[in-house]
């Protein structure tokens, strides 16, 4: 046995709800973790979730992760952190999650103490802050301004590692965090117990991602973390994977604009003098990452603001004549529908046609010209985008019977130009929201409060 | 000797990196050919205009990533992920256009 200190973090899987294998998770919890962790979020699926206040992840498998994980830490006594919980972190997606934990603890006759840490900052603070000239816009990032603020459903900023380590200082076993930086989540507790900063938020960066930085990578099996004095070690929890430096170096470039200087709450990580070992033929050591303190304590806010209501139509076409002069039938289309509408102040929106075949999935940036496509068929996504709801609908209605039956030049199938999957052809989508905050707040007091609950009887 | 990138590429792809940019990853199958694009300046600036068909302005930043014998490069989005008119939420779809990138190799082993 060595006496070297180590610290040891079992991440569950990639995005809580993911799922992992069984034997992954008791392969991990064999080599007796101090710590299981999980990110439960991403700003990826869009602006939707932020905005409604809905996770992207199912209930039901959030549940199943989270009754692995949280009966193995209970019995074990081992803390067990969840950042970003719902998907987005804000008031309603923590709600949701709280909920799910104080079910599954019922369910399993488990009983604990939980912190609950919410990342929601109100709007007045963050026009006040705004005022005061403490809000920077991230790189690509519109000026915020007072409408962006007003308008956003739900603004959270990512908290650091200090709350969570507040929390696990108050004796928590569950910590269950809104919005925060997904590596704080793994690298707290080691930094509450006196190990390197550095080296344990840039484990906390790749075990975030948990199997994904593995080869063959997964979303949906574990991986285990040591962190060492001097350095740290990835190891797979599933014999099918291994780290190698190619897999974890190259996971260091994943999601990032600059791979050397990762931006965090209250400085960045350097890996300009990082080096990356393969120790055997599964294992990776890391060493030489320096955390860089910004001079201000910075974090990131992030928003949502509703734009409209969305409402789409799905069709096909297979006629080589209108696939052919397709740019042109839709743009006479959508002047015919514009003129239309023009005269009507109820039914304000835009209408998006997004043509798979041709152009669908880059849109203008797509380099092949139109007039070269030689799909045999093609789908057709009307999206209308109304101020109302009933606009949205109005307006794809009228563009989808506009162009069924438009006669355009030289065609010869007469009898309608759309092929529909489905009755109804139109589907209401619902809000659409866009990301209205994207910016850094310099820190203030209190703005991760922590609360304690007792879930379950106490014993 | 003219080559096409996904000889000496193992990995090609794009993602968001944060809802307002979308990155581009490409790994080499070997330092050699990481070094080789480097020196010769093969993903140029004027490259990535041309294949994006963006001005510079869009092009955030090219970065040599000796550890993943990586070059990526981040532009801009054209429109926030999620936002009306948006084609590609995640972003992942949008490194098509380097897939077609042929240079000028001078000893040319297929690795």
């Amino acid at each position: 046995m060595s006496d070297k200190r180590e610290f040891r973090v079992l991440s569950a899987t990639a995005i809580l709800g993911y799922g992992f294998p069984e034997e992954s998770f008791e392969r991990g919890m064999s080599r007796k973790p101090h710590l299981i962790a999980v990110d439960a979020g991403s700003t990826d699926p869009g602006p939707y979730y932020l905005g409604s206040g809905k996770s992207f992840t199912d209930r039901a498998f959030v549940k199943r992760d989270l009754t692995h994980m949280i009966k193995a830490g209970v019995s074990n006594s081992i803390p067990v952190v969840i950042g970003t919980a719902g998907g987005s972190g804000a008031k309603s997606h923590l709600d949701w999650c709280r909920e799910i934990i104080e079910e599954l603890a019922e369910e399993n006759k488990l009983s604990f103490k939980m912190a609950v840490i919410p990342a929601d900052i109100s709007k007045e603070r963050v026009l006040n802050a705004l005022n005061a000239g403490k809000i920077i816009p991230l790189a690509g990032v519109h000026e915020l301004t007072h409408d962006h603020v007003v308008q956003s459903t739900n603004i959270v900023a990512q908290m650091g590692m200090e709350p969570i380590i507040e929390a696990l200082k108050g004796g928590a076993q569950v910590v269950l965090a809104g919005r925060a930086y997904d590596p704080a989540n793994f690298a707290a507790l080691a930094v509450m117990e006196g190990f390197d900063e550095a080296l344990a938020l840039h484990m906390g960066k790749i075990l975030e991602c948990a199997a994904i930085a593995a080869t063959p990578g997964s979303g949906a099996d574990c991986a285990l973390g040591i962190l060492e004095e001097d350095g740290f070690i990835l190891e797979p929890l599933n014999p099918k994977r291994k780290f190698t430096c190619e897999s974890t170096a190259a996971h260091t470039l994943y999601e990032k604009t600059d791979p050397y200087h990762l931006p965090g709450p209250g400085g960045e990580l350097d890996l300009t003098g990082c080096n990356f070992t393969q120790i055997d033929e599964n294992r990776v050591r890391v060493t030489g990452t320096r955390h860089v303190p910004t001079e201000k304590y910075y974090v990131k806010l992030e928003g949502a603001r509703p734009i409209g209501y969305r409402t789409v139509s799905i069709a096909g076409s297979r006629d080589p004549i209108m696939i052919s002069r397709i740019d042109s039938i839709l743009n006479e289309v959508n002047e015919q529908v514009e003129s239309m509408i023009s005269k009507r102040s109820d039914v304000n929106g835009s209408v998006y046609y997004h043509v798979y075949g041709k152009n669908g999935v880059m849109g203008p940036l797509e380099p092949i010209p139109s007039s070269s496509v030689s799909s045999h068929e093609l789908a057709i996504i009307i999206e209308a985008i109304g101020e109302t709801k009933a606009a949205a609908d109005t307006l794809c209605s009228v563009s989808r019977s506009t162009l069924l039956h438009y006669g355009y030049e030289g065609r010869i199938s007469t009898a309608g130009n759309l092929a529909f999957p489905f009755s109804p052809s139109d589907i209401s989508m619902g809000t659409v929201y866009e990301f209205s905050i994207y910016h850094l707040m310099e820190m203030e007091n209190d703005m991760f409060p922590v609360t304690y609950f007792q879930v379950g009887k106490e014993d | 000797m003219l080559v096409n990138i996904t000889d000496v590429a193992r990995v090609i792809r794009s993602k968001n990196s944060g809802p307002f940019e979308i990155t581009f990853d490409i790994m080499f199958k070997s330092p050699q050919w990481f070094e080789y694009f480097c020196e010769k300046d093969i993903i140029s600036r004027e490259l990535i205009c041309r294949l994006y068909n963006v001005d510079e302005t869009k092009i955030l930043a090219i970065v040599h990533f000796k550890p993943a014998n990586a070059i990526k490069f981040t532009l801009k989005r054209r429109i926030p992920s999620g936002s009306p008119g948006e084609t590609d939420i995640y972003g992942a779809q949008q490194h098509a256009p380097l897939l077609g990138i042929e240079f000028e190799a001078p000893e040319y082993e297929k690795t």
